[in-house]
């Protein structure tokens, strides 16, 4: 019997297509309303930390360089109140095979599929995961397949992205190239289908637990290199998994103490499923039109139900202009001697900005590095920025405006530390987490996971559930 | 452009995933007026001709069918059209102020 193909029919399969490409069933987490097991859902890797890394090891994949940025603190120092300027160290996560820390969230499902015996493997993507699942497929001679959002209704590329294209092409992986819009899952979708092939996606519990080792990494680097455990670790933020995984592994590293920031690029105004604004943006990932949606709305992904929860584990997320970015990633090349790619140097531009207000002996470390070149390195993306329109000049950082100019700073001490409002996320999170479910009423164990996975306390959850007029059945002491 | 592109020739094909009227409902105006549109390569089956539709064998071995548009096509990007000499003031700028440097 031929399959039914339509929008509808292949969305309707949804489920039954994602148990298949998963090789697992994710309604054994579900308690029937707001709660998920999202502990169970972890520990179902099935692998240890010290597993993962050999797993790892035998890739090629981890144990990548922590470098002290002595000339870029240097610069910090000069601009900052005497006494400031804290030491900024990172994680040259370029020295993976494929170029990022992305080989890590790769190096598992991998290794899953082939374990599994499934007869290929696939990701939805348009970033460095692409690449990292191909590289890591190539190693273990499975075909792959990328689908990825590219190009606008007029075939216009991002440059970033045919880069992708490329390097996935050069793993032997097939790439499939999509116009902008949601309905990529569909696509998606079908090709699991008609191929059998493994999700490997960005969300599942192997994704994260393969990010854990980064953070484990950085903590006994620190401990080796300086003594002690860093006070704070900024990781660039989009799909929030980068962040989840770094996190979870600092702390399996005993690191109570160590703060961990998200830091993503200020791209508000711009729709990321619009046509029009596609081409308009400089980043394509490491920004908040993902950082936002995916941290407010976690489970909207490709997986039932997403590992990266980056709410539970962020003590603050910084937000960094375009313009800045770009400053940051010349000054990287100039002062360290290190050409990287511009997305990953958000979390550095955010550390940047941090260290002007730390003390001299703080740490900061900024937890990846990305490779650059052809379409990736600023001068494309800045090329592509003003052929597309975009107003390129030196001013005030806060005066630029997305889609429309990038500002480059007029002196670095414009970079400056800008707050997201983690709170009102919170809030929002809340809201998605209820919508999810459809949920009418909230029990106690749904306020105990709702507190959980936005670290605020029994008012704040409460207060926010009442606001959305969910009836609320816990028991009461008489 | 009526030259034969011979079987086995490495191309890129093009298809409408979707059409605007099938498209979701949650899309901004302007992606709702556009269709999905998809490209990937492979191995041409028969002979054909440009905008003919075709069957490709892709990398995996998958088939595919859509409108051939492109032989043996190139990767269309680089460092850039222009060069952006602005990011030349940043190394300036920077260097300018730590000065000296320090002999790590």
């Amino acid at each position: 019997m031929k399959q039914d193909i339509s929008y509808s029919a292949v969305m309707a399969r949804d489920n039954e297509i994602m148990k298949k490409a998963l090789g697992m069933n994710y309604e054994k987490y579900e308690s029937g309303n707001i709660a998920f097991d999202y502990e169970a859902l972890m520990a179902d890797v099935g692998f240890t930390l010290e597993e993962i890394i050999e797993i790892q090891k035998s890739s090629g994949v981890g144990n990548t360089p922590l470098l002290e940025l002595r000339n870029l603190t240097e610069l910090a120092r000069k601009i900052s109140p005497k006494g400031k300027g804290a030491r900024i160290f990172i994680k040259d996560e370029q020295c993976n095979p494929s170029g990022s820390f992305k080989d890590r969230r790769a190096s598992v499902s991998a290794y899953m599929a082939k374990k599994l015996g499934y007869k290929g493997i696939a990701a939805a993507t348009s970033g460095n995961y692409g690449a990292a699942v191909a590289s890591q497929a190539a190693m273990l001679n499975l075909p792959c397949i990328i689908v990825q959002e590219c190009f606008d209704s007029r075939k216009i590329g991002q440059p970033e992205i045919l880069e992708k294209q490329r390097k996935c092409e050069s793993y032997g992986a097939e790439v499939v190239q999509l116009t902008v819009g949601p309905e990529l899952f569909y696509t998606y979708l079908r090709i699991l289908e008609d191929t059998g092939y493994f999700n490997a996606s960005l969300y599942s519990n192997y994704g994260i637990a393969g990010v854990e080792t980064l953070g484990y990494e950085i903590i006994n680097q620190c401990r080796a290199m300086i003594g002690r455990e860093p006070d704070v670790i900024i990781a660039t933020n989009a799909g929030g998994g980068n962040l989840t995984g770094t996190a979870r592994g600092a702390l399996k590293a005993g690191a109570n103490h160590t703060l961990i920031y998200g830091a993503s690029v200020d791209l508000a105004g711009l729709s990321m499923a619009s046509d029009h604004d596609f081409n308009r943006k400089s980043f394509t990932t490491g920004h908040t039109g993902f950082g936002m949606p995916y941290a407010t709305d976690p489970d909207h992904s490709d997986v039932p139900r997403s590992a990266a929860r980056p709410l539970m584990y962020m003590d603050d997320y910084l937000i960094v202009k375009q313009g800045e970015v770009f400053y940051i990633t010349e000054t990287l090349a100039q002062l360290e001697g290190m050409e990287r790619g511009p997305a990953g140097n958000t979390s550095l531009t955010a550390a940047f900005a941090l260290a002007q207000t730390l003390d001299e002996d703080q740490i900061i470390v900024v937890q990846e590095t990305e490779y650059t070149g052809a379409g990736k390195s600023p001068q494309p993306q800045l090329s592509f920025a003003r052929q597309n329109g975009i107003e390129i000049k030196f001013g005030d950082s806060d005066e630029e405006i997305p889609g429309a100019n990038i500002i480059l700073p007029d002196h670095p001490s414009r970079i400056k530390v800008r707050h997201a409002d983690l709170d009102r996320m919170k809030k929002s999170y809340i809201r998605k987490s209820v919508q999810h479910v459809k949920a009418t009423f909230a029990t106690k164990e749904d306020i105990s996971y709702l507190m959980a996975e936005t670290r605020k306390d029994h008012d704040f959850v409460v207060n926010t559930l009442n606001e959305m007029k969910i009836e609320l059945k816990i028991p009461v002491l008489k | 452009m009526d030259e034969v592109v011979k079987a086995g020739s490495y191309v890129q094909i093009h298809k409408v995933e979707l059409r605007p009227e099938e498209r979701t409902g949650k899309l901004p105006e302007d992606t709702k007026q556009v269709p999905l549109e998809l490209w990937t390569k492979g191995f041409l089956q028969d002979d054909a001709k440009l905008n003919e539709d075709v069957i490709i064998k892709t990398i995996t071995g998958r088939t595919v069918e859509g409108t051939l548009v492109s032989v043996n096509p190139r990767y269309e990007y680089g460092f850039g059209e222009t060069y952006v000499p602005e990011l030349l003031q940043v190394g300036i700028q920077v260097r300018e102020i730590v000065k000296g440097g320090i002999i790590r």
